[in-house]
């Protein structure tokens, strides 16, 4: 176990010398007793470890999984364009990684087991080593098992090379989080026993009395029977809450009372970045408006709000400027209000800001369940809830052994041309379908839409730079975001990644791409796709915002674009739990040919893809990788030898030759998929 | 010809075009065997699968173990049920033992051991064994059930037991939470036993043999532990009745009970 020394030992050899507070960024000065501040680890070459501490949170004694013994991780400060070599020891007893959120790297650095390496053994040391292509505010995680939840993650900013758009007399890093004093797996083992455990803002008798006195004894019945006849609950925000979880800002709850300290008229620049397992944040300094200048590390036209929602993963910059010399709140709500965290921005050491109260918890609607529309919604509804039926509302026809369902059952709907068609599987793992699904980018998420201030939406992110890409997509792909409360599965089409054998996309390298989401589930989902920033399609032309990381609301569709960066890409739920369950993919995009390649900023790929070979071959004579590794090969693919390629080990039998995918809009069905796993077969069919 | 075998046709003559520069559709995550080892590579994939939605958790629930009046014959009852397993096969185990305190007698003591599989989206279909170790003579049971949720948040669970003899009888459980605050919840209960033919060994008769009717107020401390106090009634029925009374029993009895449900 590291001790205290350790710790410190770790960080000095980080390249960062400990003691001298002045040399402390500002963000991480300890401005309280208590606050142990987040250690920076700044330069080209660092060593990180990864194993067991303990930790104190709230005045209480835990255990966590931590890198360099700290929780959060140290910061990690690159600089653009640096060649950068990070050795990661594994002092666990278990695999583990490192995957760097957002960051644009070579995919075969992008650290998730099984996709894109083999982990990190216990005992062993991996080197990562790639060119830091952008600048910005991101974090990192471990990408194995539940160990985010353990404390496994860290803020990462890059400096630009150049002038920053943005100034700041000071910056501040907050890593928001959520703790659990109880192991990770028996969290989510709960969660599977009944997924109701940590859910104590259900409705009661007395909420019934109270909605009867308001609205009268019918209208109130025939609420309830409708949630009841769906087996579904109103109050279903957050799968894990405050019951469970101590919020954190920085690592400290908010009896630590973490402050940051400013002075009157100083523009202050927060980074504020979501490092939370399973909690959606609703984020707001009451008395201070914020102007958003990044979202999810790219620089975006200043907006001034005063409140917004963090899906977990997402990162916003923000610049306030206090003109009156007292203590603010800065308020991390769990989206379902079960429970926050608040630290303290003050003039001064000792000050501790007033939280504010809890507000009450929201309700889902019928929005949420993609039931916008009051015409026929109950009609619609009456066809959801037929057990595991088959939707294709396009051409009404049920395709025969589309889903694993027993009541198999088409309805027609062809009349309607609103209707979402869902040509995915369904069954037990599906509990609802988005009938009426639209788009929600305009609204600032669950809880938010009626609050007496402004609440940030989507829609008003505009990217500071103009897009480096504005072709229109060659290809569209559309995805469902399902799952099943009461079994708690997640899936995307239907499958969890332990059901799937291929991609849930192919895509080719360079290519332009529109991804559709319907989410149909009552649940707000941050969704992640590695190794791309996409744009949000919000009817902006030149200047969508761009992101890695975005909360797909309950019942809502959404597109976003993207220009595919050769790899493959885990694509997943960021609620850790559901990607725990299964709701993740892989997206694959083939390296293309004859084409330059490009990267997320227009430029020529080449030069990023030489030096990463040249990193492979410097890593190759580093006695600490420990890991075998085949010869590089500068086009991975194309040189494959595909014969000796371990399928049977998979367990999935040998495979025909297929079409490429970037002349076939609908990829064809495996012809030996005995799963009817036929989530393959709509890749394009929209 | 349906459209699965159309796109399959159509897959294959793309294919067959394209051979020479062919780039299949393959495992996710293959790209990366090009640059590491491909044995570590293959042990990775595995864990990812297991790791994401391969899991394979259990349940047991202790729903009612239970001291009840019983107009002057106190019973103890348990009545509990668990799975392993992942959400498409588990392995259910349900059981329930009653214990007459005035006779030291267990007057009934069933072992179910099932196997489970989701059949829709709150449904799962459970076959297997039951066996009566009590009450006496022994007897054994093939069973096909349904448990899930229905509409409106009933617990429901049928049975249909066929014994080794032939005989044929079914039960039909269900149970409803009605949340009076967060932690205190009243939960009716009904429970009605059926037998196609009459079981004279065993004093029931043929029809609707049994009902039961009960009425529980729980505490919950945290949702997996919560004591309770309620009200339960039971009645033998047709034929079933004129047994007991034959036998000089109440075909009907009103018990108090208070007991703990408990789920880890």
């Amino acid at each position: 176990m590291l001790t205290r020394r350790h710790m410190l030992q770790a960080g000095a050899g980080g390249g960062l010398i400990l003691g001298a507070s002045a040399l402390l960024p500002a963000w991480a000065r300890s401005a309280s007793a208590g606050n142990k501040g987040i250690f920076e680890l700044a330069g080209t070459e660092f060593d990180l470890s990864v194993g067991h501490s303990a930790v104190e949170i709230g005045g209480r004694a835990g255990h966590a999984i931590t890198t360099n013994g700290t929780l959060p991780g140290p910061l990690i400060r690159f600089r653009e364009g640096d060649q950068v070599t990070l050795r990661v020891r594994n002092m666990l007893e278990e695999d583990t990684s490192i995957h760097w959120h957002g960051l644009l790297v070579p995919f075969e650095m992008d650290g998730v087991p099984g996709v894109s390496f083999p982990g990190i053994r216990p005992g062993e040391t991996f080197t990562y080593q790639f060119a830091v292509p952008q600048s910005g505010t991101y974090w990192y995680h471990s990408h194995s098992g539940l160990q985010e939840q353990m404390g496994h993650y860290g803020p990462l900013i890059i400096d630009p090379v150049g002038k920053s758009p943005v100034s700041s007399d000071r910056e501040y890093v907050l890593v928001l989080s959520d703790w659990s004093f109880l192991h990770a797996h028996k969290l989510f083992a709960k969660l599977k026993k009944n997924n109701e455990v940590y859910n104590f803002q259900q409705r009661t008798a007395q909420d019934l009395m109270r909605d009867a006195k308001a609205n009268g004894l019918g209208p109130t019945l025939a609420d309830r029977a409708m949630w009841g006849w769906m087996r579904m609950t109103p109050t279903d925000i957050a799968d894990v809450t405050g019951a469970a979880y101590t919020y954190l800002i920085n690592g400290h709850a908010t009896a630590d009372n973490w402050t940051a300290i400013f002075n009157v008229g100083e523009r202050v620049r927060l980074r504020i970045i979501n490092a939370s397992a399973m909690t959606i944040f609703n984020f707001r300094i009451p008395g201070l408006p914020m102007t958003v200048v990044a979202a999810d590390g790219l620089y975006v036209q200043p907006v001034e709000t005063d409140e917004f929602q963090i899906g977990v993963a997402e990162t916003y910059d923000v610049i306030v400027t206090p003109t009156k010399a007292r203590a603010f709140a800065l308020v991390a709500e769990s989206i379902d209000r079960s429970g926050q965290a608040v630290a303290t921005l003050a003039p001064e050491i000792g000050l501790i800001a007033t939280a504010p109260l809890l507000r009450e918890r929201p309700l889902l609607t019928h929005k949420d369940m993609g039931m916008a529309m009051d015409h026929g919604a109950m009609a619609g509804m009456d066809q959801a809830t037929m057990a595991g039926m088959d939707h294709d509302a396009g051409s009404a026809m049920t395709e025969p052994g589309a889903g694993d369902s027993m009541a198999g059952k088409d309805h027609g709907a062809a009349s309607d041309a609103d209707m979402q068609a869902h040509n995915h599987k369904t069954g037990a793992g599906v509990d609802n379908l988005a009938m009426a699904a639209t788009n929600r980018l305009g609204e600032p998420g669950l809880g938010l839409e009626n609050v007496p201030h402004r609440a940030l939406n989507y829609l008003q992110l505009k990217s500071l730079e103009p897009n480096p890409d504005t072709r229109e997509p060659e290809r569209e792909v559309e995805i469902h975001l399902t799952g099943n409360m009461e079994r708690f599965m997640w899936s995307f089409d239907g499958l969890k990644l332990s059901e799937t054998n291929s991609p849930i996309a192919t895509l080719s390298d360079g290519e332009r791409v529109r991804f559709f989401m319907v989410n149909d589930t009552m649940m707000t989902h941050p969704i992640h796709l590695h190794g791309q920033f996409f744009e949000l399609v919000t009817g902006e032309r030149d200047f969508k915002p761009r992101k890695h990381t975005i909360n797909v609301k309950p019942g809502e569709k959404m597109a976003f674009d993207f220009t595919a960066n050769a790899g493959d890409w885990a694509f997943h739920c960021h609620l850790l739990f559901h990607m725990h369950a299964g709701m993740m993919q892989v997206v694959s995009v083939m390296p293309g040919d004859g084409e330059p390649l490009r990267d997320h900023m227009g430029r020529l790929k080449d030069a990023t893809r030489n030096s990463s070979d040249d990193n492979l071959k410097s890593k190759n004579a580093n006695p600490s990788a420990k890991i075998k590794r085949a010869a590089p090969k500068s086009e991975p693919v194309k040189t494959m030898d595909r014969g000796g390629m371990d399928h049977g080990s998979m367990g999935h039998g040998s495979k025909p030759a297929q079409p490429p995918p970037k002349p076939q809009p609908v990829p064809p069905d495996q012809p030996h998929d005995m799963k009817n796993m036929d989530h393959a077969g709509h890749g394009g069919a929209r | 010809m349906n459209r699965r075998l159309l796109t399959a046709l159509a897959g294959m003559t793309l294919a067959l075009a394209n051979a020479p520069s062919a780039v299949a559709q393959q495992v996710p995550g293959a790209q990366a065997d090009a640059y590491w080892d491909k044995d570590a590579q293959a042990r990775a994939r595995q864990a990812l699968y297991s790791e994401h939605g391969g899991g394979l958790n259990y349940f047991a629930l202790i729903d009612r173990f239970e001291y009840q009046s019983n107009d002057g014959t106190p019973t103890l009852l348990f009545d509990g049920q668990g799975w392993w397993g992942g959400d498409r096969n588990k392995l259910w185990v349900k059981s329930e033992i009653e214990y007459d305190f005035n006779s030291a007698t267990f007057e009934e003591a069933e072992l179910l051991a099932l196997w489970a599989r989701p059949i829709s989206r709150y449904f799962d279909l459970q076959a297997g064994i039951r066996h009566d170790f009590e009450p006496d003579p022994t007897r054994t049971f093939g069973v096909l059930a349904i448990q899930g949720l229905a509409p409106y948040w009933f617990d429901i669970e049928a049975s249909l037991f066929v014994s080794g003899k032939g005989d044929v009888s079914a039960r039909f459980e269900a149970e409803y939470d009605f949340l009076l605050t967060q932690r205190l919840i009243v939960q009716p209960r009904t429970e009605l036993n059926f037998a196609v033919q009459s079981v004279d060994e065993l004093n029931i008769g043929s029809g609707l043999s049994t009902a039961e009717l009960g009425l529980r107020a729980r505490y919950e401390f945290n949702r997996q532990i919560a004591p309770y106090i309620g009200v339960n009634w039971k009645r033998s029925l047709g034929e079933t009745a004129d047994f007991a009374r034959a036998g000089g029993e109440d075909p009907g009895s009103v018990s108090f009970v208070a007991g703990l449900r408990l789920w880890f």
